[in-house]
């Protein structure tokens, strides 16, 4: 039972890092209608960005932890979010209304720049950090001398994600941004007449969407303590894989996936086998496409002639 | 990477413009490459991570923005918005279209003479072998991402069955090659099968993802296997290809030793050169044959409209599963060849990197189009090794290349995907038969 608790929290914590990913695909597939392949890979660079900004400020002298904390979030958010807008700008943009593959395809080709970009700029070695916040709680002690533990950054873990999600959720439903949002992935032409700038709402999709991954890398990268280049790939796929569970255009479906995925993947390895957890994730996500291909919260998707 | 802010609908123009949107473009280059490219890390040798900073290089990448902002902008006004179509004149257009009626059977001609003209160069002989292999792993996906426009991520997944069918069969059981490439294409098929099944239903991006997933699924358990396919390790020492039982060695009921004439490695080459000329020959002629049945029109028809498809009656069931097993068994054909040219296989040969480059192949071929395909194959292979020296830029260069195609030519470089079949021009039909009168 306490192996069983102690498992339960481990997977909630990973399922939050997916969940956050997850919301960007999910976002850019209600509005554009694509998977954007390379998001995984935006998740790859907001974790290297922290971990930059994070050495430049420890070698700067800083110590007081939060001021760190706070400072990589916002520096990461910010290239990372840059980033997103860039590649929707080089690579999506200008294949909006081209056949139905080439936008995938040219995602795919997006995403061996990014994974390839950081290989040949920071190195094919992976980067270990020292652990930066530590300490926890003991929660419960048996008798046979099993301890479930409570550290501080899983606890940080959950709360940013709670924190994140209620923004998030308070954007997309009261703000204009979150109303143009909904309305572009209704109509993008009918919400173009009504004033709405299209281009504008779908950048400010993968801004949004390459801010929340790059807190996704963050968390990561103090979790794990490391980020290597092709960390983006299988953190993509897993990602991808919530938000279809979630079903695909939902938000709460695809924090909802992310926790999903997070805790299939930990009770895998925990009761089973750690070689067949991804093994485990993807065909979770053949077998729900095959039984529930609109997701567990999604809406039947209607076909068009 | 070039980034243009300016919007489509009002393009900037006059110099001062062109200077303020190669000034933004920079800016923004600044931001984005500052701290990826400005600062390098690296774990020293107590695991304490160390940085130094590269500002040449941030200044120098930057600049280049710039100065290729300016150079896109000056031709974008110089080409003009409509694209770059009517730039080509007509005498030019129907010189192509000539050359292309006679570049297949010359490029066939030229194929079956290079061991011939090439003999002596072993290097040019293993490149041309392994740009043979890519022609056919391109004509196998072509079925099903060209003919039937099923998006297909995971193709390596039914190479890498063919090729751990044969080398697992050949080394446990001493099975011949000529045995088991049968065997290698029937069993890729049926895994074709088995994963078209749960794809029927799904589309598009989907079926892409549930492809990739399948790919990964079956690399996965090929490391993870370890008593059956020596993880990792690879399987290791796999037989060399016989001339129909007359081993291809020095030994004295070697081919060479019959038909008395000195032995030389190079037979080998040789000899595996026209087995996948003769593979791909063969993948090739039954795809042209299947076109023409009713089975590759349906694939066609498919691609183009499923809903139209299904309202017709055709059964897009059993045409999905059709096209998956097709293309499937030709990768387990091109995956048994590859176990038997290394001799040695391991799961590192079977990424996604290699579905992806298949798929860039068909694609750059222009989804469809045979010919194409294989120039395709031919300038994929012949640039990475090109690049061969700047190992890490090259998979770079390749999905620039991958994106930049897309936003030039999304329909392929060379082919264009005209259905087998159509009305050359639209007939009349008589008032009897159609209310509306014309049809």
């Amino acid at each position: 039972m306490d192996y069983f608790a102690q498992q339960l929290i481990n997977g909630l914590v990973l399922g939050s890092i997916y969940g956050l990913i997850a919301i960007g695909y999910t976002m850019v597939y209600g509005i554009v209608g694509m998977i954007n392949f390379a998001h995984g890979d935006v998740f790859m660079i907001g974790g290297f960005i922290a971990l930059i900004t994070f050495l430049i400020l420890v070698s700067l002298g800083l110590t007081a932890i939060p001021v760190i904390l706070l400072v990589v979030l916002l520096v990461s958010m910010a290239i990372t979010a840059l980033y997103g807008w860039t590649i929707e700008r080089i690579a999506y943009r200008p294949l909006r209304h081209s056949f139905r593959l080439a936008p995938m395809l040219s995602a795919i080709g997006m995403s061996f720049v990014l994974t390839n970009y950081s290989q040949v700029a920071q190195g094919a070695r992976v980067k270990p950090i020292p652990p930066f916040i530590t300490g926890g709680y003991t929660l419960h002690e048996s008798t046979d001398g099993f301890v479930i533990q409570l550290s501080n950054i899983q606890i940080m873990v959950v709360v940013t994600t709670i924190v994140l999600l209620a923004l998030f959720t308070w954007l997309v439903s009261r703000t204009r941004l979150g109303r143009d949002m909904r309305a572009c992935e209704q109509d993008q032409t009918m919400a173009a007449l009504l004033g709405v700038n299209v281009d504008r709402t779908i950048s400010m999709t993968f801004v949004i969407g390459a801010a929340l991954a790059a807190v996704a890398g963050l968390m990561y990268l103090l979790y794990y303590g490391l980020v290597d280049f092709f960390m983006g790939f299988v953190a993509g796929i897993k990602a991808f894989t919530a938000a279809v569970l979630g079903g695909i255009g939902s938000l709460p479906g695809a924090m909802l996936g992310g926790l999903a995925i997070g805790l299939i993947e930990t009770f895998w390895s925990a009761y089973f086998s750690v070689e067949y957890k991804d093994v485990a994730a993807f065909s979770i996500l053949i077998v729900v496409l095959i039984f529930m291909p609109t997701g567990l919260l999604g809406r039947p998707e209607v076909e068009k002639v | 990477m070039i980034v243009s802010s300016t919007n489509t609908a009002k393009p900037a123009t006059g110099i001062p413009a062109l200077l303020k949107t190669a000034f933004v473009n920079a800016l923004i280059a600044l931001v984005l490459f500052s701290l990826m490219v400005g600062i390098r890390t690296e774990a020293g040798s107590d695991g304490q991570l160390t940085y130094w900073t590269r500002f040449g290089e941030v200044a120098s990448l930057v600049a280049a923005v710039f100065g290729g902002s300016i150079v896109i902008g000056l031709l974008r006004q110089w080409i003009g918005p409509n694209g770059t179509d009517k730039l080509v004149p007509p005498a030019v257009r129907s010189g192509m279209s000539f050359l292309g009626r006679y570049l297949a059977p010359v490029l066939l001609i030229f194929t079956v003479l290079v061991p011939v003209i090439f003999y002596d160069q072993r290097y040019i002989l293993d490149l041309a072998i392994l740009v043979l292999t890519y022609v056919m792993l391109g004509w196998g996906l072509n079925v099903v991402v060209g003919l039937a426009g099923l998006l297909d991520l995971g193709y390596v997944a039914f190479y890498a069955v063919g090729a751990y069918s044969y080398a697992l069969l050949a080394t446990n059981f001493g099975w011949s090659f000529w045995v088991c490439l049968p065997l290698a294409g029937i069993l890729a098929a049926f895994w074709g099968v088995l994963l078209g099944f749960p794809v029927l239903r799904l589309r598009g991006d989907y079926l892409a993802i549930v492809t990739l997933a399948f790919g990964e699924i079956i690399r996965l358990v090929i490391i993870n296997w370890q008593s059956l396919t020596g993880g990792p390790n690879g399987v290791s020492s796999i037989p060399r290809p016989s001339f129909f039982g007359i081993p291809l060695d020095n030994s004295d009921n070697g081919l060479a030793a019959r038909l008395g004439i000195e032995y030389s490695p190079t037979h080998r080459i040789v000899f595996l050169f026209y087995l996948i000329l003769a593979l791909a020959l063969l993948t090739n002629w039954v795809t042209i044959r299947l076109r023409r049945l009713p089975i590759g029109r349906a694939w066609e028809a498919l691609r183009e409209d499923e809903v139209a498809c299904r309202a017709l009656g055709i059964n897009t069931t059993t045409t999905k599963l059709t096209a998956f097993a097709t293309g499937a068994m030709f990768g387990g054909f091109a995956g048994a060849f590859f176990a038997t040219r290394q001799g040695f296989i391991s799961p590192e040969s079977f990424t996604f990197q290699e579905s992806a480059l298949v798929l860039a192949i068909v694609v750059l071929g222009g989804m469809g189009s045979q010919l194409g395909v294989a120039l395709a194959a031919l300038a994929m292979i012949g640039g990475f090794e090109l690049f061969r020296g700047l190992e890490t830029y090259r998979m770079l260069v390749f999905g620039m290349a991958m994106v930049l195609i897309m936003i030039w030519r999304p329909r392929g470089l060379i082919g264009h995907r005209a259905p087998t079949v159509y009305l050359t021009k639209a007939q009349a039909i008589s008032s009897d038969l159609v209310k509306e009168g014309h049809g």
